[in-house]
């Protein structure tokens, strides 16, 4: 049982996450190189780049799915050195569901909480931990609906409060908004930057929206199998690298124009349909 | 032993008379919510058609046991189901054919190869029992085998089960919370090897994989979380495992595919269920 409080601490910004010459060999190609990535907690990291960049590829090795060279460091409180997280948590894009799956928002967190098959029992303590990372983001009403019933942004929030628990040091997103509409997008947005002011983590999310990355996030990083450049997010899209990479690039006024977002829809849509679908 | 032989005596029914039922008895109360337990994961992880592949491997397996002159080739079919479940892992990993093609093409290849080994001689007839199975003559003996490997396999499906939902949901999901998807995946299907490759002599390889798919397929269709589908799948197992045994009993048919067939009937009924 996790008995990590929900609220740890404002953030501390000494813990980091480092990637040092990190790379990833797929079949024999080469996919990632030379990747050097330093993520602080409290930050929320955009990843951005075109399609085939290895955004995805990137987050998988770090989740240890697939091997990497270089190295993946962390770096606790008080300046301790580990190569292995704490813990990580992570948003996928979507789950391989069928029709009849009978999974339930709260068989996820029994599954994540519990060493016992996840259907032995139904433990109060899970439960509550449970129902409260999943008021965190907005979905209590849902612990006990299935998973294959619920909305793509519903089904997208109750991930987000899986990863949560246990509370990681290092959240990792992949495009959680991909499948969402505007307003779901929004939403699910606002909660992440709550999220990382609320908890000492960092935040890795990878994103197509550039303008929207852009607005929520305090850094940016241009990948396209390796960092083409990093910094502000503002600097990172006023960047000439960005119109050689997407093949369209912002003027100052389109970014600050972004602020605030929610008021500007059209124009937003009207911005990403020239640039990746 | 004893105590099971006396109370099934005491039971009013003709069938419950005979020691050979008695034994059948337990085989099936032992192997049928093995498999729907078994039966569970393999849906989660779409593996189905590999758990297919399996049962028929033990046409090899019983030839390379003739061909080595084994009187029980059980341990052949066990051995080279186990040795070809590996290998099959291996080529989903590395190979860049889809991997429903590379089974299909395993499976052609092991039956072909276990079916011209078996008819040399035109000696096919005598292996007709491993395929529908002859569960009416399992000996206590063998009865113990079959109850440790039961115990074996159900502890580690214990230990399996959260770490192979979450592979089954999503292998990165898997991978964050430090379940490695491909280790885990390489000792399930070690585990849905050996318990397909135990369970033929008395099941059948041409019905094994329907007792392994059948209750939790019917557990699925009406299953409202986890614990209906898995406490589900065990239930519809036991009911037509007994139900088909007895019936097997009275029309003196095939037991593995008596129990089957009711399998197939609870199935018919969820559906039917779950359209209202």
């Amino acid at each position: 049982m996790d008995q990590t409080p929900y609220k740890v601490m404002r953030s501390c910004g000494e813990c980091c996450t480092r990637l040092v010459d990190f790379g990833v060999t797929l079949r024999g190609s080469r996919v990632l190189e030379q990747i050097r990535l330093h993520m602080h907690c409290g930050e929320l990291t955009a990843l951005i780049g075109p399609n085939g960049a290895g955004k995805t590829t990137l987050l998988r090795a770090m989740v240890g799915e697939l091997p990497h060279t270089g190295s993946l460091r962390f770096i606790h409180h008080g300046n301790i050195e580990t190569t292995k997280p704490l813990r990580i948590g992570y948003v996928p894009q979507k789950l391989e569901l069928d029709r009849t799956s009978p999974t339930t928002v709260m068989d996820l967190f029994a599954g994540a909480l519990t060493r016992w098959p996840l259907w032995v029992g139904t433990r109060k303590a899970v439960a509550c931990e449970a129902q409260a990372k999943l008021e965190l983001v907005g979905a209590e009403a849902l612990l006990d609906r299935r998973i294959s019933e619920i909305s793509v942004g519903q089904l997208q929030r109750v991930l987000l409060a899986l990863a949560l628990t246990p509370v990681p040091e290092l959240l990792l997103l992949d495009e959680p908004v991909a499948a969402l509409d505007q307003g779901g997008m929004e939403r699910f947005y606002q909660t992440v930057s709550k999220m990382r002011t609320e908890y000492d983590l960092s935040i890795l999310l990878v994103s197509h929206d550039l303008t929207a990355a852009a607005q929520f996030s305090d850094r940016m990083i241009l990948l396209n199998r390796t960092v083409l450049c990093e910094g502000a997010p503002k600097e990172v899209l006023l960047n000439p690298l960005i119109r050689q990479t997407f093949g369209f690039g912002f003027t100052e006024q389109e970014i600050d124009g972004r602020r605030p977002l929610f008021k500007q829809l059209e124009h937003e849509q009207c911005v990403l349909q020239t640039g990746e679908t | 032993m004893s105590l099971w032989h006396t109370l099934l005596l005491n039971l009013p029914f003709e069938w419950a008379q005979y020691d050979f039922m008695h034994n059948a008895l337990l085989a099936v109360l032992l192997v049928s919510p093995l498999l729907a337990l078994l039966g569970c994961l393999v849906i989660n992880n779409q593996m189905a058609f590999f758990s297919e592949a399996m049962g028929h491997s033990a046409l090899t397996g019983l030839a390379l046991g003739a061909l080595l002159g084994i009187a029980d080739p059980t341990a052949t079919i066990v051995g080279f189901a186990v040795v070809l479940a590996v290998a099959m892992v291996l080529m989903r990993r590395t190979s860049a054919v889809p991997p429903d093609t590379s089974i299909a093409l395993v499976m052609s290849f092991v039956v072909a190869l276990g079916v011209v080994l078996l008819s040399r001689g035109g000696g096919f007839a005598r292996y007709s029992r491993y395929l529908i199975g002859d569960i009416l003559t399992i000996t206590p003996s063998e009865l113990g085998i079959l109850a440790v490997v039961s115990g074996g396999v159900a502890v580690m499906w214990v230990f399996l089960f959260n770490a192979l939902f979450f592979v089954s949901l999503n292998r990165s999901l898997a991978a964050s919370r430090g379940f490695p998807a491909g280790v885990l995946e390489a000792v399930f299907s070690v585990l849905v090897a050996v318990v397909v490759s135990v369970s033929i002599p008395w099941v059948g390889l041409l019905v094994i994989n329907s007792m392994l798919i059948l209750p939790a397929a019917t557990a699925r269709n009406l299953a409202r979380n986890t614990r209906g589908y898995v406490l589900g799948a065990v239930a519809v197992s036991f009911l037509s495992g007994v139900t088909g045994l007895v019936c097997s009993y009275y029309w003196n048919t095939a037991t593995g595919a008596t129990i089957v067939l009711w399998a197939c009937g609870f199935f018919a009924l969820s559906l039917a269920v779950r359209r209202r």
